[in-house]
């Protein structure tokens, strides 16, 4: 029994006594602990939203300025004047060369990057190594035809109103995916406004399967994962 | 203010909170899965413009339609053709991996010549001119000698232009001896000949039938078209039909069907005759059909007015369930309920051809199951069994003969069988070693490797010596192809024009168009075009027989106005053909079905596999949809498929049963030697339940020699394990196993 008690005093002597420390040193070092979790946490916050965004792509330039607005207005056919379908139904995507030269044969303006284009690409028969926004890996399947033919719809809900602009963005790449920029949005969190923000895989399902009800989308049935993924 | 530990975790925390609260380490695991599928040695294609093409797979007789994904020209995927009568956009794992045939390492690259002894891989490269004057020289010695007949030609398939082709360049120049590589077909074939009085391939209308009674079919192992049963299995689930599945051995076939029966192997025309006797004994079977449209099936006087015992007395006498449970090892209630199930579907059929079917199997057995067929009225009707149409697929004008080939083409062929008989390439080793017919001078091996696929591989070998000049059309460096004197490369099947005619057991006439869809990769000339351009060395009436500039335009010619078609789609399917009725079907003399033709006597006649009672053991050879065992040996791709309890870095496992095992005393993985009076082989042991007690079984589609790295020298080629047995009636190869012996090694 008297074991027993002489413990107990013990221990309640150990609480009195720690008690007793941390408030003595409380006015010293609680402000530091503070401070400290301040520093630590802005500069993570600074780090995570500023420095690894602008760390994470690297910035390249394209080698022509494109101007798709003086194009639009020359062509017939709207985007798909330079960006058609070939015969068989699959999607020319970015012109190539043999295309430009039908106007591009002899420079067209003083414009000193058409006539870098036509130097440089169109006389040395030379691909220009366009630099393409909106490249999908490798992994994926997808059908320019049956978006555009058979949905109907507009190129600028992926795209964006691309065939408005008068100068070729910086092309960013992902320096650890090798990804274009546009894939995963402008934005570092993800969060977009507009339809064509984002070209991940959510993004194709969050369309997907509000239209499934309309479109009888093969995606959301069973085996949909290989009608991209093949 | 003291800065102590406390303070930098605090600085810890609050990194921790601050990161956790920006965007970058959700970012970064994102980037980070994305970069693993990025690293620089997982192979991309280019970048840049992609095509697709049609075609046709022609690496089995499935016949599938495809559509090859080509980026800037090169070829990065095989996908099924939507739309394909065939195989309606379905693939195999096969035909999926051939663009690794095009571009792997085994490829011949330009024509060869042996320098080495043979067999032992040293060739010179010769020119195409050189290697045709060469071979057109030594053909003319022969012929001028009036030693026509002793050259021979064995193809791989029966069927198709090139084939055909092959079988004009033979008579043209005065030989008899045109084989291929034999198949259930040709067995089915005969008994239809017989029973329905009608040749033709089998057309077996599957996705109409409702109970699906498979003596040891494949059907999900790559008998027939392949991947058109992959597509009726579909069917059949959706449409709750019955498949039973009859075989010694848990195949994933019998893993798939609603009921396995395992049955001792070799009495599966015991079975169907067991079947029989309870359909006939209960009253089950299709009295319109038997009373109305067939004969013998009562006991009659034959022409030399002896009584002969009809079909219906046989079986009553000589199967009933008890006899036929002592035989198969099956319970009779089972004979009996299996019958009843069976008479009572709708539209019941039975099939046979084991695994895939490519050992043409017992003649008395496909007429057993043919029989069964009929007592249930499953020929000639919806989800039944019928002789496809002859159609004249290829027209072709005579060849006219000079005096030396009529005089070859009238001796008897190397095997002594008269003409139009089943091809019985299985004798052709035996009848050159037993010297008995005149020698052989000279083989031509198109697109068939009889050195790896035909029974006892030692023997072929021995016979193969003796002949003293062998050339090989192969693409690849296969056995056979490595055993030759020439080798004159084909082209695959991505690089050339050639037609792909009915897909096996498919019940359409369809004809499908391989196109180039590659440019050619190496040296290599369309077997056609060597054919051609060989007939027009020699000169003369043989050239003649070849008026064509090229293939392509002898394909037009003998196509005719299909050929618009199958350019166009990519098949042609004849709609107008449609099955012949019971009343117009039979051409037998009485214009009926016929129980019991005067050729062969329906009974169970177990085939004489090789082996005394020193072999305790029967080794069954089994067929995979993931091991190509014929001429096309297992791509990369294919090989990866394979579990690793049948091969294990070069090690074949032989399956068997614990029970077996454990008598034998052997533990799963132990090494040891399968021994047959063929020949021997080291392996390891898998003990399966799924198997016979005293049953043991090897896949085909290994031990290779030859091929290239990924392939040669990975475990047994069951073959080399296993002899022909000759088919009493047929003379087609019926072996389906041997008596073997396990040892410890
Ligand atoms: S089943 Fe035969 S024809 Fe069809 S894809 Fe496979 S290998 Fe080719």
């Amino acid at each position: 029994m008297s074991e027993l008690d002489g413990k107990s005093q013990t221990v309640s002597e150990i609480v009195v006594s720690s008690a007793h420390g941390q408030s003595g040193k409380e006015g010293g070092s609680g402000g530091v602990i503070v401070l400290f979790f301040f520093v630590g946490l802005v500069a993570s916050l600074i780090v995570g939203w500023v420095l690894f965004p602008k760390a994470l792509y690297s910035q390249k330039k394209q080698p022509i300025d494109f101007n798709h607005t003086l194009h639009n207005g020359l062509v017939g056919n709207g985007c798909e004047s330079c960006h058609f379908f070939r015969e068989d139904g699959s999607y020319s995507g970015v012109p190539k060369l043999a295309q430009c030269i039908e106007c591009h044969e002899e420079a067209q303006s003083s414009d000193p990057e058409e006539i870098k284009f036509v130097e440089q690409f169109v006389k040395k028969e030379i691909e220009v190594p366009w630099l393409v926004y909106a490249r999908q890996p490798d992994c994926v399947f997808f059908s320019h035809a049956a978006h555009v033919k058979s949905a109907n719809m507009d190129c600028a809900t992926c795209h964006g109103p691309i065939g408005e602009s008068e100068h070729m963005k910086l092309y960013q790449q992902n320096r650890i995916t090798g990804y274009s920029r546009n894939i995963w949005g402008e934005n570092i969190v993800g969060i977009k406004k507009n339809t064509w923000d984002r070209m991940k895989m959510d993004d194709c399902s969050e369309c997907h399967q509000k239209q499934k009800v309309l479109l009888g989308s093969v995606q959301t049935q069973k085996e949909g994962c290989f009608v991209c993924h093949k | 203010m003291k800065i102590d530990r406390r303070s930098f975790l605090s600085l810890g925390i609050g990194v921790a909170a601050g990161t956790a609260l920006s965007p970058l380490p959700w970012k970064l695991t994102d980037d980070l899965s994305i970069w693993t599928q990025n690293w620089p040695w997982t192979p991309v294609p280019e970048i840049g413009e992609t095509s697709h093409v049609n075609s046709v797979c022609t690496l089995c007789p499935g016949g599938c339609g495809i559509s090859v994904r080509k980026i800037e020209g090169r070829g990065v995927k095989i996908e099924g053709m939507t739309g394909h009568p065939v195989n309606q956009g379905g693939i195999c794992a096969l035909g999926l991996s051939g663009l690794q045939l095009l571009y792997g390492p085994t490829r011949i690259k330009t024509p060869l010549r042996r320098i080495g002894k043979r067999g032992e891989d040293r060739w010179e490269k010769i020119s195409w001119e050189q290697a045709i004057s060469e071979i057109a020289e030594k053909l003319d010695v022969l012929r001028t000698s009036g030693n026509s007949h002793t050259i021979a030609g064995i193809a791989g398939s029966r069927q198709g232009t090139v084939s055909q082709l092959f079988k004009r360049f033979l008579t043209a120049y005065g030989s008899p001896n045109f084989f291929h590589t034999p198949s259930c077909v040709d067995t089915y074939q005969l008994a239809f000949q017989y029973m329905n009085g009608v040749s033709g391939a089998p057309g077996f209308d599957l996705e109409n039938a409702d109970v699906i009674l498979s003596f040891g079919s494949g059907l999900l192992d790559g008998w027939g078209s392949p991947v058109r049963m992959f597509k009726a299995n579909t069917a059949w689930r959706k449409a709750n039909a019955h498949v039973i599945q009859i075989e010694p051995r848990l195949s994933r076939t019998a893993a798939k069907a609603d009921r396995w029966i395992a049955i001792n192997p070799g009495t599966e025309a015991a079975l169907a005759l067991g079947v029989s006797h309870v359909l006939i004994k209960e009253l089950l079977f299709d009295k319109e059909f038997v009373d109305s449209h067939t004969d013998g099936f009562e006991s009659f006087v034959t022409s030399k007015g002896e009584m002969k015992k009809g079909f219906r007395q046989t079986v009553l006498e000589n199967y009933s369930p008890e006899t036929v449970a002592r035989i198969t090892g099956i319970d009779p209630s089972a004979i009996i309920l299996l019958a009843r199930e069976f008479a009572k579907a709708k539209a019941p059929l039975a099939l046979c051809g084991k695994g895939q079917g490519i050992i043409p199997g017992s003649l008395a057995e496909a007429m057993a199951v043919h029989a069964l067929n009929a007592l249930v009225g499953s020929v000639n009707r919806k989800g039944g069994v019928f002789p496809m149409p002859e159609t004249e697929i290829q027209v072709w004008h005579e060849v006219a003969m000079d005096s030396v080939a009529a005089v070859g083409i009238n001796q008897t062929n190397l095997i002594g069988a008269p003409p139009n008989s089943p091809c019985g390439t299985n004798q052709i080793p035996a009848a050159i070693l037993s010297g008995k017919g005149y020698p052989l001078n000279a083989l031509f091996v198109l697109e068939s490797n009889p050195l790896y696929t035909m029974a006892d591989s030692k023997t072929v070998r021995d016979a193969f010596d003796k002949i003293p000049f062998l050339v090989s059309l192969s693409s690849f460096m296969d056995e056979t192809a490595r055993y030759a004197d020439i080798v004159l490369p084909n082209h695959i099947y991505l690089e050339r024009i050639e037609d792909a005619p009915a897909p096996t057991g498919f019940p359409k006439p369809v004809i499908s168009l391989s196109k180039p869809v590659f440019k050619p990769q190496f040296n290599t000339k369309h077997a056609g075009d060597t054919l051609i351009l060989l007939a027009k060395e020699m000169g003369g009436a043989v050239a003649d027989a070849f008026p064509w500039d090229n293939f392509e335009a002898c394909l037009e010619e003998v196509m005719g106005d299909k050929m618009k078609t199958l350019q166009e789609k990519g098949f042609w399917v004849d709609s107008d053909a449609a099955i012949p009725d019971w009343k117009a079907a039979f051409k037998t003399p009485s214009g009926k079905f016929q129980f019991s033709p005067a050729e062969a006597t329906l009974g169970f006649v177990p085939v004489a596999i090789e082996g005394d009672s020193t072999f305790p053991l029967l080794l069954i050879p089994y067929e995979t949809m993931r091991m190509a065992g014929g001429y096309i040996a297992n791509p990369p791709f294919m090989t990866k498929t394979v579990e690793d309890t049948i091969l294990k870095l070069n090690d074949s496992f032989i399956e068997i049963n614990p029970k077996t095992a454990q008598s034998n005393q052997l533990s799963e993985g132990d090494f040891v030697v399968v021994q047959t009076s063929r020949g021997q082989a080291r392996g390891r042991v898998h003990l399966e339940e799924g198997i016979m007690p005293g049953v043991i079984a090897l896949p085909r589609g290994l031990g290779h020699t030859a091929y290239d790295g990924y392939i040669a020298n990975k475990g047994i080629n069951a073959n080399q394990l296993i002899g022909p047995v000759q088919d009493p009636v047929s003379g087609l190869d019926a072996a389906w196993g041997i008596r073997a012996k396990l040892s410890k090694a």
